[in-house]
């Protein structure tokens, strides 16, 4: 069973975002960037499929500037067998990156595409059910456990007040929620032994898939800050001030 | 111009972030019809009928309908966008589900999660943990948007549409509904509370996250919350997870205890209206945020709070 992982790269999750004074975006020039860390999971999933003997191949995939090459080779240091890097220093809606998956798809012929539920830049949600949509495969969402046998995978999602199971058919696409699993950290052996592996780099352009952004960015600003606040110096104060000043109690 | 919005709620009772839905979806247009798809979902549709500005109530019905599988909602909404402009849904676990689905068959981009309606094709979202503010404009023909709904006001009851069944599609042939298993509480839902008292990674484990966070909730008539530390060491459920990548709560009051305020943790709780943080190292940055900061081991704090709140007849 081969399983495809799509992977981003984006700033760090501890690092903070600053916008540009121009308004025209977050800047992004000598920041921190990171795997997303839902794509770590959905990662770490792969592997592990792998190890269990579920799995036989992992591919990686990102789609995104040279150096998400650098991406790549973490998810190929934690366990991925090879990785393709569809390169473009567009920067793609959610729409064009499950067209972009869907054509990749289409020639790699995955049994299961496991993938992050969110990345934490655009913070849309939303690539894994369109993919499932374009590819009219069964689609099971924010993850917590996932069984794979008999050509079924039986998931655990995280829902609204509790979880609920599904069943989906392979193919089919799953995606990451938190607490899937923990990702590992690729030891330095593993980090050596990633540089050696296939990584297959192609022009978006070659695909020939419409890309073209549906919305246009008007500005990017900083939201409103909190006026400081006070402290207290006991439980008795912060609850009279709660009552008489803030008045919520 | 036409506005669906599709409505959030358990089979039994409307969840109020459809009548916050219907607020933003009223600012697009004053045509706007509501979408109640479920099972034994009668009283839903009776209840959505009743919110002033929407014009008529859709009701759809059938097994998969009721345990939400995303399939069944896209080929309900899909043929129905042929009389709308846009479908607004709220931003629940359930909605981010579905509504991307939505938007790939009708190929447009999908809006997500917006705090502003501009004008009727732009509309201002949150980016990057809510560090950013993006302000988009969609040049699609249809609008498929999810709403944040923590940002709008809910719609008044005071209207009387008319409900009209329509029929269900037919059941997806890849996706199987296995179990749900929903937590019962007696505690208020996190995402639609006045009260939020959230416990941190300082807890240490779950029984003392039980111990010391559950008690003051219920004393508050609370709901609980839980950083996603806390949640990642397993002290509370994911469903408590309030953050950026959990849920978005902006309560009357948020009580954070132990949490330090990292930044995906102030992405789902800084736009409630009053902040008290509880944490015993003064330089944590959720006092930053805070309206009322408390520098105190909370081992010690919250039982002098909870003593307080006695005296002062809560």
């Amino acid at each position: 069973m081969k399983v495809l992982v799509p992977v981003k790269r984006v700033i760090d999750y501890n690092v903070k975002a600053r916008v540009k004074p121009d308004q025209t975006g977050v800047d992004l020039a000598n920041v921190k960037m990171s795997m997303n860390p839902f794509c770590e999971i959905a990662v770490e999933e792969a592997v592990r499929l792998r190890e269990k003997g579920v799995a036989t191949e992992v591919v990686a995939i990102s789609i995104g500037p040279p150096q998400a090459s650098e991406t790549l080779r973490t998810a190929l240091a934690m366990g991925a067998d090879r990785a393709i890097l569809v390169q473009t220093t567009e920067d793609l809606e959610p729409l064009a990156v499950a067209k972009v998956l869907a054509a990749i798809i289409g020639r790699e012929s995955p049994d299961l595409v496991v993938m992050g539920k969110q990345a934490i830049d655009g913070d849309n949600n939303a690539t894994g059910q369109m993919l499932a949509t374009l590819l009219d495969w069964p689609q099971a969402t924010f993850a917590s456990a996932i069984e794979v046998a008999g050509g079924k995978a039986k998931v655990t999602r995280e829902v609204d007040g509790g979880l609920q199971t599904l069943e989906i058919d392979l193919p089919g696409i799953v995606t990451a929620d938190l607490r899937l699993n923990e990702p590992r950290y690729a030891s330095l052996p593993n980090i050596m032994k990633a540089k050696k592996k296939e990584l297959a780099i192609e022009e978006l352009a070659s695909l020939g898939v419409d890309t073209a952004p549906r919305l246009k960015v008007v500005k990017v600003t900083e939201p409103a800050k909190r006026a400081g606040g006070v402290k207290v110096e006991t439980a008795a104060d912060l609850v009279a001030k709660l009552k008489t000043e803030a008045g919520v109690l | 111009m036409a506005v669906l919005v599709i409505a959030d709620h358990d089979n039994a009772h409307l969840r109020d972030t459809t009548e916050k839905t219907v607020t933003a979806a009223l600012q697009l247009s004053a045509d706007v019809d509501l979408l109640v798809a479920g099972q034994g979902c009668k009283a839903v549709a009776d209840a959505g009928a009743k919110i002033t500005g929407v014009r008529k109530v859709l009701l759809a019905e059938s097994a998969e309908l009721g345990e939400g599988l995303a399939e069944s909602m896209e080929a309900l909404v899909v043929p129905l966008m042929a009389d709308y402009d846009a479908v607004l849904t709220p931003a629940t676990s359930q909605g981010k589900n579905f509504s991307p689905r939505i938007a790939a068959r009708l190929d447009v981009a999908q809006i997500s999660e917006i705090v502003e309606v501009i004008d009727a094709s732009t509309f201002v979202r949150p980016i990057y943990a809510g560090n950013a503010l993006e302000t988009v404009q969609s040049s699609d023909a249809k609008k498929v948007i999810t709403v944040r709904p923590t940002v709008f006001k809910a719609a008044a009851d005071g209207g009387s549409a008319k409900v009209e069944t329509i029929p269900a599609p037919a059941k997806p042939a890849k996706t199987h509904f296995v179990d749900q298993k929903l937590v019962k509480s007696a505690r208020p839902e996190l995402s639609g509370a006045k009260i939020v008292v959230s416990g941190g990674r300082a807890m240490g484990s779950a029984e003392e996250f039980q111990k010391v966070i559950e008690p003051l909730a219920d004393k508050l008539g609370a709901a609980v919350g839980a950083s996603r530390a806390a949640v990642d060491a397993g002290y509370a459920p994911n469903d408590y997870q309030v953050g950026q990548t959990g849920k978005v709560v902006a309560p009357e009051l948020y009580i954070a205890i132990g949490i330090s305020g990292a930044i995906q943790h102030l992405a789902g709780m800084k736009d409630s209206k009053v902040i008290v943080a509880i944490n015993k190292d003064a330089d944590a940055p959720i006092f930053q945020v805070a309206d009322y900061g408390l520098v105190a081991d909370y081992k010690t704090a919250v039982p002098d709070l909870m003593a307080a709140l006695t005296a002062a007849g809560k």
